[in-house]
C-alpha cells in the first residue's frame, strides 16, 4: 500500500513566515527531511497531514487533491517525537485506536493488533500502560499503530530525538524493515545527517520555507 | 555551612513556632469553654432528632450543590477547551473567576435581584401572564447560590486540567479519525475523571461550611445548616448547650471531611491555562458549534446576571443618601480597620509559618518533621474549626464583657480565615526565593535586618502585597465572624448591609453591595495567584 505525494506550487503564509513548496515524491520512497529549526519542516508535514490548508496550490496524495480533506480522511499516519500514546489507555487500546476511533473491534482485529505488537518486538505488552514503558518501547507502540492503520503515507516528526544513539540505530533498523515489507511512502524529519544517510533513499533540505535541495 | 546557617535557622523557626502557638492558643481558648459547657447532657442534644435533621440537611444540600455544579461544569469546560479561539474567551474565563472574589453576601444580594420575589425572573414571568411569583427561599435558593459560586469554579478547574493535556493529543486523535464525542470519551473524560474527586471534595467542603448564603437564602428552620443553626441558637434562642453541641458536631464533621479530602488528589489550577497557542481540529460542525455555544452562553448568563444586577441596583441607588448617614462612615471605618489589620496579621502569620517550614524542610529529624506538620496544620486549622465555632467559643468566654475585645476577636478570626489563602500565595514565592538566594546570602554574611532589607524585601514585597490584598478582600466581605457580635458592639459594612436588608432599606443595601463588590473584586484581582492571569493577558 503506497501512494505518491505531489506538492504543486503550494503557498502558505503564517504570520510573517511565508512558505512555498513545489516537489513530487515518488510512491514508496523513503525521504529524510532536514533543515534548521523554524525553516518549515513541521509546516510541510502539517500541509501533507491536513492540519493547515494551503493558501494557493494543491496537495495531492495518490493523484487525489487533498486541499479540503480533513486530517482523519487523508491516507496518512503520523508519529511525533513524544506523546504519541494516550497515557491513560493501555498499549492494546492505543494500537486499537488505529483500527477504529471508537474502539469498536471485530474478532480478527484483536489478532491483527497482537501481530503488529509482535512485529515491533512488543508481544505480550498489550495490558501495559504507557507510563511503564521506556521511550523506545513507546515509539514501538506508535509503529504498531501505524502498521494496523495501513495508510500509504507515514510522516515521522523527529521520532527518535529523545532516544539514545544506540536505540536510534535499533529503531531505525526496525523502521527500514517495516518499510521494506509494507512499502509505504515515508517522510522522516531528522537532525542527524548519519541517520538520514543510513535510512533514506534521499534527503530534501528545507530552508526559509522552501525546499532548497 | 551548618554552623553558618545556625543563626537565621533559629530565628526563622522561633518565629514560626510563635505563630503556631498563637494560633493554637487562640483556637483552644475558644474550644475549651465549649467542652466545659457541653460536658453535661451533650450526647442527648447531639443525638436529638432536631440536631440530626440539621446534620442531614447540611450534607444533603452540600451533596446536591456539588453534583449540580460539576454536572453543569463538564460540558462548559469541554466546550471551552475545544474552542481556544472562541470570541471573548479570555473574558469568559475571567468572568468565571469573579465569584471567587465576590463576598457571599453580595452574591446572595445579586441572586435575589435576579431570582427573588421582586427579581428579574419573576418580573419576566409576570409580564408573560404568570400570576404567582416563584419563591426560591429554601433548598432551591441555597442550590442556586451554591451553583452560582461553584459552577464557574468547577469549570475553571476542569478546563485547566484539559489544557494541561499534551497538545499532540488533539492532532493525534483527529488524525486517527475521532470526532468530538470520541475525543470526549477517550481523551477528555479520563482526564476529567482523575480531577473529579479533588474538585468534588473542595466544593463539598465549601458548601457544607457555607454560612452567609444559607442565612440569606435558606429562609427558615426547615433549611438550615450546622453553621447557621449555631448562630441562631446563640443569637435568637440563647441556647448555649445546643450551640455547643452543634459546634462540636461541626468540628467533628469538618475533621472527617478534611481527612477524606487529604486522601484525594488536590484540585489545583497551578500553572494551567498556559497553552494559549494550542489548536483543536474537531467540533467544526454546525450542531457541535451550536451546542458548545449554548453551554458557554448558559454559564455566562447565569454568572453574569447577578453581577449585572448588583451593578444596576447600585448605580440607581442613592449613594448620596447613604453617605449622609454617620452610621455608614462608622461602619466603613470599622471595616477598613478590621480588614486592613486582619490582612496584615494573616500575611505576617503566613510569612512566619512558611519561612519556618522552609527551614525545617532541610532537617530530617523526627521532631522537625512533626513541627513542620503542626505548622502546616495550624495554617488551615480554620477549616476544621470554622469562624462561627470560634466566635461561639469566644462569645461564651466574654458574655458581654470587654468593650473593645469583640473588634479584636473578629479581626483575629478574619485573619485566620484568610490564612490558608495567604499561605497559598506566599509559600511558593518564599520557597523559590530562598532556594535561589540562601547560599549566596550566607556566603556574603548578609544577616538579620540587613538581609530582610536587601535580600528579602525587594523580592517578596510583591507576593506579600498580593497576599495582603486577597486577605483584605476576604475579610472585608465577611459576615460570618461579625454576625454574632454585630449590632451594638461592632458595625461593619457587611453587617450594615445585612441589617439594611432586614429592615427593608434596600436602597442602602444596594449601594453597599455595589461598593463592596467593586472594592473586593479589585483587591481579589490584585491578590489572585498569578500564572493564570499573567498568561491570559
Amino acid at each position: 500500500m503506497t501512494a505518491d505525494i505531489d506538492l504543486d506550487n503550494v503557498r502558505l503564509k503564517l504570520g510573517n513566515a511565508e512558505f512555498h513548496f513545489h516537489r513530487h515524491i515518488d510512491a514508496g520512497s523513503f525521504v529524510a527531511v532536514t533543515g534548521p529549526s523554524g525553516s518549515g519542516k513541521t509546516t510541510l508535514f502539517n500541509l501533507i497531514a491536513g492540519f493547515v490548508a494551503p493558501d494557493t496550490g494543491a496537495v495531492r496524495i495518490g493523484q487525489a487533491i487533498m486541499n479540503d480533506t480533513p486530517p482523519a480522511a487523508r491516507p496518512v499516519s503520523l508519529i511525533f517525537q513524544d506523546h504519541n500514546l494516550f497515557a491513560h489507555l493501555n498499549v492494546f487500546k492505543n494500537v486499537a485506536l488505529g483500527i477504529h476511533p471508537a474502539l469498536r473491534l471485530k474478532g480478527e482485529d484483536r489478532a491483527r493488533i497482537d501481530v503488529a505488537l509482535e512485529e515491533v518486538g512488543l508481544a505480550g505488552f498489550g495490558e501495559r500502560m504507557p507510563g511503564s514503558l521506556s521511550g523506545g518501547e513507546r515509539q514501538r507502540v506508535a509503529f504498531a499503530r501505524a502498521l494496523v492503520r495501513k495508510r500509504p503515507v507515514l510522516l515521522l516528526d523527529e521520532p527518535f530525538a529523545s532516544l539514545d544513539p544506540h536505540l536510534r540505530v535499533e529503531m531505525g533498523a526496525l523502521l527500514t524493515k517495516l518499510h521494506r515489507r509494507e512499502g509505504a511512502t515515508i517522510l522522516i524529519i531528522t537532525h542527524e545527517p548519519a541517520e538520514a544517510e543510513r535510512l533514506a533513499n534521499y534527503t530534501i533540505r528545507i530552508e526559509n520555507g522552501r525546499i532548497a535541495g | 555551612m551548618a554552623k553558618a546557617a545556625g543563626r537565621s535557622f533559629n530565628a526563622d523557626i522561633a518565629a514560626g513556632t510563635l505563630a503556631l502557638c498563637g494560633i493554637a492558643g487562640f483556637v483552644l481558648a475558644a474550644i475549651f469553654p465549649l467542652l466545659r459547657i457541653g460536658s453535661s447532657g451533650l450526647t442527648e442534644v447531639i443525638f436529638s432528632a432536631r440536631t440530626l435533621y440539621i446534620l442531614q440537611f447540611t450534607l444533603w444540600q452540600a451533596f446536591l450543590s456539588t453534583a449540580l455544579s460539576i454536572l453543569c461544569a463538564i460540558p462548559v469546560a469541554s466546550a471551552l477547551a475545544r474552542r481556544p479561539q472562541f470570541p471573548g474567551r479570555i473574558w469568559i474565563v475571567r468572568l468565571m473567576a469573579a465569584p471567587m472574589g465576590l463576598p457571599a453576601l453580595v452574591g446572595a444580594f445579586g441572586i435575589l435581584a435576579v431570582w427573588g420575589r421582586q427579581g428579574i425572573l419573576n418580573d419576566g414571568l409576570n409580564a408573560l401572564g404568570f400570576e404567582r411569583p416563584i419563591s426560591i427561599y429554601g433548598l432551591s435558593g441555597i442550590l442556586v447560590a451554591h451553583v452560582f459560586f461553584n459552577w464557574p469554579l468547577a469549570a475553571r478547574l476542569i478546563l485547566a486540567g484539559l489544557e494541561r493535556l499534551p497538545p499532540q493529543y488533539w492532532r493525534l486523535s483527529v488524525s486517527l479519525g475521532m470526532g468530538s464525542w470520541q475525543i470526549f470519551r477517550f481523551v477528555e473524560w479520563p482526564a476529567i475523571l482523575r480531577l473529579l474527586p479533588g474538585i468534588a471534595g473542595l466544593i463539598f467542603m465549601l458548601c457544607a461550611t457555607s454560612f452567609t448564603l444559607v442565612l440569606l437564602l435558606g429562609g427558615g428552620p426547615a433549611s438550615t445548616t450546622l453553621e447557621v443553626a449555631i448562630y441562631q441558637a446563640l443569637k435568637f434562642d440563647f441556647d448555649p448547650p445546643l450551640a455547643v453541641a452543634l459546634s462540636l458536631l461541626q468540628v467533628g464533621l469538618m475533621g472527617l471531611l478534611l481527612a477524606a479530602l487529604s486522601l484525594m488528589p488536590s484540585a489545583q489550577e497551578d500553572r494551567a491555562l498556559t497553552q494559549m497557542g494550542y489548536r483543536r481540529y474537531d467540533g467544526a460542525g454546525l450542531s457541535m458549534r451550536l451546542l458548545d455555544g449554548v453551554f458557554i452562553l448558559a454559564l455566562v448568563v447565569f454568572c453574569a446576571s447577578p453581577l449585572v444586577a448588583v451593578a444596576a441596583k447600585g448605580v440607581s441607588a442613592s449613594i448620596v443618601d447613604l453617605t449622609a448617614r454617620p452610621l455608614f462612615w462608622r461602619a466603613a471605618g470599622t471595616s477598613a480597620l478590621i480588614a486592613g489589620s486582619a490582612a496584615l496579621i494573616s500575611v505576617f502569620l503566613a510569612y512566619c509559618l512558611s519561612v519556618a517550614r522552609f527551614t525545617l524542610g532541610e532537617n530530617k529529624a523526627g521532631y522537625a518533621r512533626l513541627l513542620s506538620a503542626l505548622m502546616s496544620g495550624a495554617g488551615s486549622l480554620i477549616l476544621v474549626v470554622p469562624p462561627v465555632v470560634l466566635a461561639t467559643g469566644w462569645f461564651l468566654v466574654l458574655r458581654g464583657r470587654g468593650e473593645s475585645l469583640p473588634i479584636i476577636l473578629v479581626t483575629i478570626i478574619n485573619a485566620l480565615m484568610a490564612l490558608p489563602f495567604a499561605i497559598r500565595v506566599l509559600e511558593p514565592a518564599i520557597v523559590s526565593h530562598r532556594l535561589r538566594v540562601e547560599r549566596l546570602a550566607q556566603s556574603l554574611g548578609i544577616l538579620g535586618l540587613a538581609r530582610l532589607r536587601i535580600v528579602d524585601w525587594p523580592v517578596l514585597r510583591k507576593p506579600l502585597a498580593m497576599g495582603w490584598a486577597f486577605a483584605a478582600a476576604l475579610s472585608l466581605g465577611d459576615l460570618g465572624a461579625v454576625a454574632l457580635f454585630g449590632g451594638n458592639q461592632i458595625v461593619t459594612l457587611p453587617w450594615l448591609m445585612y441589617s439594611s436588608l432586614g429592615s427593608y432599606r434596600s436602597d442602602d443595601a444596594a449601594a453597599i453591595a455595589f461598593l463592596l463588590a467593586i472594592i473586593c473584586l479589585t483587591l481579589a484581582i490584585a491578590g489572585a495567584p498569578r500564572g493564570t492571569q499573567e498568561k491570559a493577558i
